[in-house]
């Protein structure tokens, strides 16, 4: 029972290291979520050859990266200063934030569900997603160099 | 005391002279009939673009619009500012609340003389200092353009500026320092004709200058720091430097510019963020020979640092 309860111990402490900086975790999934998207981009853009199995990889991959981002645990509130663009929006309008990442990750789920068998059918995919990068980053993102 | 008599005098005098020269500098000037004989018949179809070019709906527009209501020009955004909030208005076809009673001559004057059809001066916030280099013929595509869109009802609120920039005078001082005709960047002779096409859509209607060039203190854009990023004028964040200098894009290529503005993702898939999101949706809607000229263009431009200061390391 002891061992029991230092191992859940143990592990409650790693799950908090793992977020013991928030900035970076946020940035280490931004950064991951950006490279996903961008290899797609690619192959919608006719760049790169299409391939059904390799691009619901990558669909899968970049839904697991939108599951991870838990927003209270990813946005605590004093994250707001230091070396981040997360603009001031997002604290004030919690809510509206939340909403932007869920309509994400609907969109990112349903490219999963309905596998695309062409090059069409991604692009519109990868339009629906771009679209929801750039509602977010209009609104709760400020460059500041 | 017959000299000091004299001295008001003259004070008076050369007060008064001082006061009517500025009453006269300052008053709206209007186009000459020249100009208006070049506005031509006007073709909607044609105007999309400049419509699109222009970025109207960006502004006037009802904040947050998506899809067919981007078409519905009713104003009311709120852009805060230094000089304090200016409300863009309604330039829906609403005879009443909008501009639907302007002549095409009316909006030539409003987008290349900054005067409004009862000869008051516009706020430079409408960026009439870039659409003054527009070519007359396109103001008149663009009012074919604006009569097929609907007329929405509803004024939008009044400016509240603040103290001397409420005063619309000052700004027929401003007009003869910053308003001009002219291209901001001399291109020679023997300029590739994308170059020159991506200037036109750069420097006048895309007027892309107004929030990528810093401005001084009486609020004219800095010439010799062209495009090189400022300071925004809302919020707190900078818009980007879009030269090849330090902190510039000058890593970008034509390319990627172009598939920048047609898809909203940058060479390293970031995503297009702030008021850029409406400038790219607006650029989408080019055609792709004129994402390559902007792009082209830009890539012509004299390289300039950062026309912002760099970020304070944080405390």
């Amino acid at each position: 029972m002891r061992k029991l309860v230092i191992a859940i111990s143990m592990l409650a402490f790693a799950g908090s290291a793992a977020f013991a900086d928030p900035i970076l975790d946020r940035q280490a999934l931004m950064k991951e979520r950006g490279k996903i998207v961008g290899g797609l981009a690619k192959v919608a853009k006719g760049d790169d050859p299409f391939d059904a199995t390799a691009v619901l990889t990558q669909l899968q991959a970049l839904q697991a990266n939108a599951e991870k981002f838990d927003v209270d645990a990813l946005f605590p509130k004093g994250s707001d200063t230091g070396d981040t663009t997360a603009g001031p929006k997002i604290w004030e309008d919690m809510a509206g934030f939340k909403a932007v990442e869920d309509k994400y990750l609907a969109d990112v789920k349903a490219a999963v569900a309905a596998a695309p068998a062409d090059v069409g059918a991604l692009k519109a995919q990868v339009g629906a997603i771009g679209s929801d990068c750039g509602t977010c980053h209009q609104g709760y993102r400020v460059k500041k160099s | 005391m017959a000299w000091l008599k004299k001295l008001v005098g003259v004070a008076l005098v050369l007060g008064g002279v001082g006061a009517a020269a500025g009453w006269l500098l300052s008053a709206p000037v209007r186009l000459d009939t020249t100009v208006l004989a070049q506005l031509g018949p006007g073709d909607a179809a044609k105007g999309k673009r400049i419509f699109y070019a222009g970025g109207c709906t960006s502004c006037h527009a009802k904040p947050g619009s998506q899809g067919d209501a981007r078409l519905q020009l009713v104003g009311g955004l709120e852009l805060k500012t230094p000089f304090g909030t200016f409300v863009p208005p309604n330039i829906s076809q609403d005879p009443k609340d909008g501009i639907g009673a302007w002549s095409v001559e009316d909006l030539a004057n409003a987008m290349l003389k900054g005067v409004s059809p009862s000869g008051q001066h516009f706020y430079p916030a409408f960026p009439y200092a870039s659409y003054a280099r527009m070519k007359p013929s396109d103001i008149a595509d663009l009012y074919a353009f604006l009569k097929t869109l609907p007329a929405v009802a509803g004024k939008a609120p009044d400016n509240s500026l603040v103290f001397p920039f409420n005063i619309r005078r000052g700004i027929g001082m401003w007009k003869l320092l910053y308003l001009s005709d002219q291209p901001v960047i001399p291109l020679p002779a023997g300029t590739p004709d994308p170059v020159m096409a991506g200037r036109y859509l750069v420097e006048g209607p895309g007027h892309c200058g107004e929030c990528h060039t810093p401005r001084d203190f009486a609020g004219g854009t800095k010439k010799g720091e062209w495009l090189a990023g400022a300071v925004a004028a809302e919020g707190s964040g900078v818009v980007p430097n879009i030269t090849s200098g330090g902190g510039g894009f000058g890593n970008w290529s034509q390319a990627d510019i172009a598939n920048y503005l047609e898809t909203g993702f940058t060479p390293e898939f970031d995503s297009v963020g702030g008021a850029m999101v409406d400038v790219q949706r607006n650029m989408a809607e080019l055609t792709p020979d004129d994402r390559a000229a902007i792009a082209a263009y830009l890539k012509a431009v004299p390289p300039h640092p950062n026309g912002y200061p760099t970020r304070k390391p944080a405390s």
